[in-house]
């Protein structure tokens, strides 16, 4: 295969038009050729850049150099050391701000595919049946991990692999958290990646027990006091979705993008044969600008909807990556730019019949650095929608901080937790993820599930 | 899996069921409520907590069947195992968070309609085993549908059923009870918990507010995955958004905008009906009947 240093071999996607129909993967990945050869532009710097770019710091060009010696086993251990969802991150890092952002190769030309290369070795690790190596023997410690999301998995992997005995305790009837129940199938096939994932996790040892809402079901203390654990490790994600507080929000057709996802994702409501509805909508509106905004967005298409997004910025100041936004114009998403809604109307029977928006301009920047968007006045106009989605974000759930004795929380509500190590205002616990950061990445939820697991280990070793 | 240890049919397409789930068991408390879903494909069901045992560590559960999801539920038997319940969710009862000696002070009457009786039991019983009397209104159409009546007589201070046709007890609903009890024997009353449907606590506490009794109700909206993730289940309480999930189940009774409640609890109604119609007779209505879509 011919390659150009400066270009990046493209990867396969499934055709636009095909894939706003099905829920099938919109990236189809690299083959084996197409991956030895990106491979090949790795420079294998001394000092690599792209290192420092990753949250977990994987050894990149330690496993790209397996790669281009076709050595996928050695490329999936080299990964292991410091990842334990590699076919995950390699979907759905945002790789273009973070590793590949540092890239040398970046300079001149496009960055290696980092990303793609990372999906390639974790796919085909999995198609031939490899496992990542476990622990040689336990070390009689036991640690409990509150979450099976990104910080909970790599935090109970990380524990497990040094011995450690782990349970996950999950709330919802099916492991992986946002894996599971926000990031689509068509971004993140769930059998053949999430669970495969997860069953790589619990072979190394660890356990997990769904349906139990700690804070409820039992409670951090209890963990500790009763349950024999040693250390308990928070990764329990977000919480309750964000609303605006404009007229008629709670009509019906109004969603959280968390319930419209997890209706679609976890619960599979769009198959024939699962019992949960969904309302697919004919034009939807989904407010938001962010990855979970396109997510939503997306599915509604893919469920037969004409898709609007609308965001109060403009389509620089878009939070969603750069990929998703563009995958999403393809299919046929209408993007409303510097609109904001102010109310929705309803008919009698309180489903949603339009919703009131306002135009918006960009004044100057605000504490986010981004220019603050201002309303026009007299400029309101109504959008003809049956569904609106609201994406918005979400606020910290208070089941665990408010059942701990001693967990303390900052004024934004998440847990405080050190960056470093996790530890809490509390003894013996530890925390991470989006409970601690509010609503960020996969890969920084793994970092800090990474450090905690570090963490604990140091303290229990003492 | 959570296994079933008892199955009994109550009246009215309401059954009763003993599931063996220790962790629940060992720390709900009256007011709450349990999510289950029967297997991989099933809905995640909001269910009643009417019982509890911690020692031997079962939860008794009572539905009504109304869609496929209860539909399924109703399948299982003794023996079988739904593959999914969780709980305990939803903060416990007000009153029962309140001191006992407070509680004696007070003179409570609690209003169950249908279904709802099933919550209001344990509260009772609690009440019972704390030493304070109340009084309990079971209100129900007619005397074949009523639930849970001899072992609310036994927790129970006194107990007034009441009939619509007047075929059992007191003719008429629960809110002419109300009114019987407080207008005609001279009862006071500083407290009314009422759970049911929306409908019948809607009146009562529109009752209730014209007596001047403070008033709570339980709230069932439809709901996800119940701690406080999706926001399916928010409610309008005086001007607040609350989620029945994480701030409920119960609410001041006199601040619920329960008009707005009831739309929302029809929002699946079309999809529910076309699914229980797939359900019980097969791929037989493709819409254009005019009630559906």
């Amino acid at each position: 295969m011919e390659v150009d240093v400066l270009k990046r071999i493209p990867v396969r996607e499934q055709d636009p038009k095909v894939r706003a129909t099905n829920f099938e993967e919109v990236c189809l990945g690299y083959n084996k050729e197409e991956a030895e050869a990106e491979a090949t532009r790795c420079l294998q710097c001394k000092n690599p850049q792209c290192v420092k770019g990753c949250p977990v710091n994987i050894d990149i060009p330690g496993f790209i150099k397996e790669v281009g010696e076709g050595n996928v086993e050695g490329a999936y251990h080299v990964i292991g050391k410091y990842s334990a969802l590699p076919a995950v991150c390699g979907r759905v890092c945002p790789q273009e701000s973070q590793c590949e952002a540092k890239c040398i190769r970046g300079i001149k030309g496009d960055p290696v595919s980092i990303g793609k290369l990372e999906r390639y070795v974790a796919d085909t690790a999995r198609e031939m049946g490899i496992k990542p190596e476990k622990a040689e023997s336990l070390n009689g410690k036991k640690v409990a991990v509150i979450g099976s999301g990104p910080a909970g998995l790599t935090c109970a992997g990380d524990l497990a692999k040094l011995g450690y005995e782990v349970t996950i305790f999950e709330a919802l009837h099916k492991a992986g958290g946002v894996l599971s129940y926000g990031i689509p199938e068509f971004r993140l096939p769930k059998t053949r990646v999430v669970d495969a994932e997860i069953e790589n996790v619990k072979s190394l040892g660890v356990k997990i027990e769904t349906n139990v809402v700690i804070g409820k079901s039992t409670t951090v203390d209890e963990l500790l006091n009763e349950e024999g654990f040693d250390a308990v490790f928070i990764g329990s994600g977000a919480g309750l979705p964000r609303f605006m507080g404009i007229p008629g929000e709670n009509a019906n057709g109004v969603f959280s993008a968390n319930e419209y996802l997890t209706r679609s994702n976890l619960m599979k409501a769009s198959c024939e044969d699962y019992d949960t509805p969904i309302i697919a909508g004919k034009k939807v509106a989904v407010v938001g600008g962010g990855n979970v905004a396109m997510d939503a967005a997306r599915t509604a298409l893919r469920l037969g909807a004409e898709v609007h997004i609308v965001y109060r910025r403009s389509e620089e100041e878009l939070p969603a990556r750069v990929e998703e936004v563009h995958h999403a114009k393809e299919e046929g998403i209408i993007f409303d730019l510097l609109t904001n809604p102010t109310q929705i109307f309803t008919d009698d029977a309180g489903n949603v019949t339009g919703m009131e928006c306002i135009r918006m301009e960009l004044g100057e920047p605000d504490e986010s650095g981004r220019r603050r968007p201002v309303e026009v006045k007299g400029s309101e106009f109504t959008i003809a929608v049956d569904t609106v989605i609201m994406s918005l974000g979400t606020s910290p759930n208070p089941l665990i901080s408010s059942t701990t004795e001693g967990l303390d929380i900052n004024k934004r509500k998440c847990i405080v937790a050190e960056e470093t190590n996790g530890q809490t205002s509390k003894a013996k616990v530890y925390a991470g993820g989006d409970a601690v950061t509010g609503a960020a990445t996969v890969i920084l939820a793994m970092g800090a599930g990474k450090a905690a697991a570090k963490g604990i280990d140091e303290f229990l070793r003492k | 899996m959570f296994k079933i240890l008892k199955k009994e049919y109550l009246a009215n397409n309401i059954w009763l069921m003993d599931i063996e789930a220790p962790r629940v068991a060992k720390s709900c408390k009256p007011g709450q409520f349990v999510i289950v879903k029967a297997d991989e494909r099933g809905e995640r069901i909001p269910l009643t907590i009417c019982d509890y045992d911690r020692e031997k560590g079962i939860v008794t559960i009572v539905f009504q069947v109304v869609g496929v999801g209860t539909q399924e539920l109703q399948k299982y038997e003794v023996g079988d195992s739904y593959m999914d319940f969780v709980g305990p969710l939803g903060n416990a009862s007000e009153l029962i968070e309140m001191p006992v000696e407070e509680l004696k002070k007070e003179h409570i009457l609690f209003v169950c309609g249908g279904v709802g009786t099933a919550p209001v039991y344990p509260q009772v019983k609690w009440m019972k085993e704390h030493g304070i009397g109340v009084d309990v209104i079971i209100g129900a159409r007619t005397k074949d549908i009523m639930i849970l009546e001899n072992e609310m007589r036994e927790v129970a201070e006194n107990l007034y059923v009441a009939t619509d046709d007047g075929s059992y007890g007191f003719k008429g609903n629960g809110c002419d009870q109300i009114n019987d009890l407080v207008g005609n024997q001279g009862k006071t009353y500083t407290r009314v918990v009422a759970i049911g449907p929306m409908i019948m606590m809607k009146f009562v506490a529109k009752l209730t507010k014209e007596l001047g009794i403070p008033t709570i109700v339980s709230m069932n909206p439809i709901m996800v995955d119940g701690t406080g993730m999706c926001g399916a289940c928010r409610l309008q309480v005086g001007d607040e958004v609350k989620f029945a999930c994480v701030d409920g189940p119960e609410f001041d009774g006199h601040l619920v905008d329960f008009d707005q409640a009831m739309k929302r609890q029809a929002m699946y109604k079309s999809e529910e009906g076309l699914a229980k119609l797939r359900y019980e007779e097969g791929e037989t209505h493709h819409g254009g009947c005019g009630n559906c879509d």
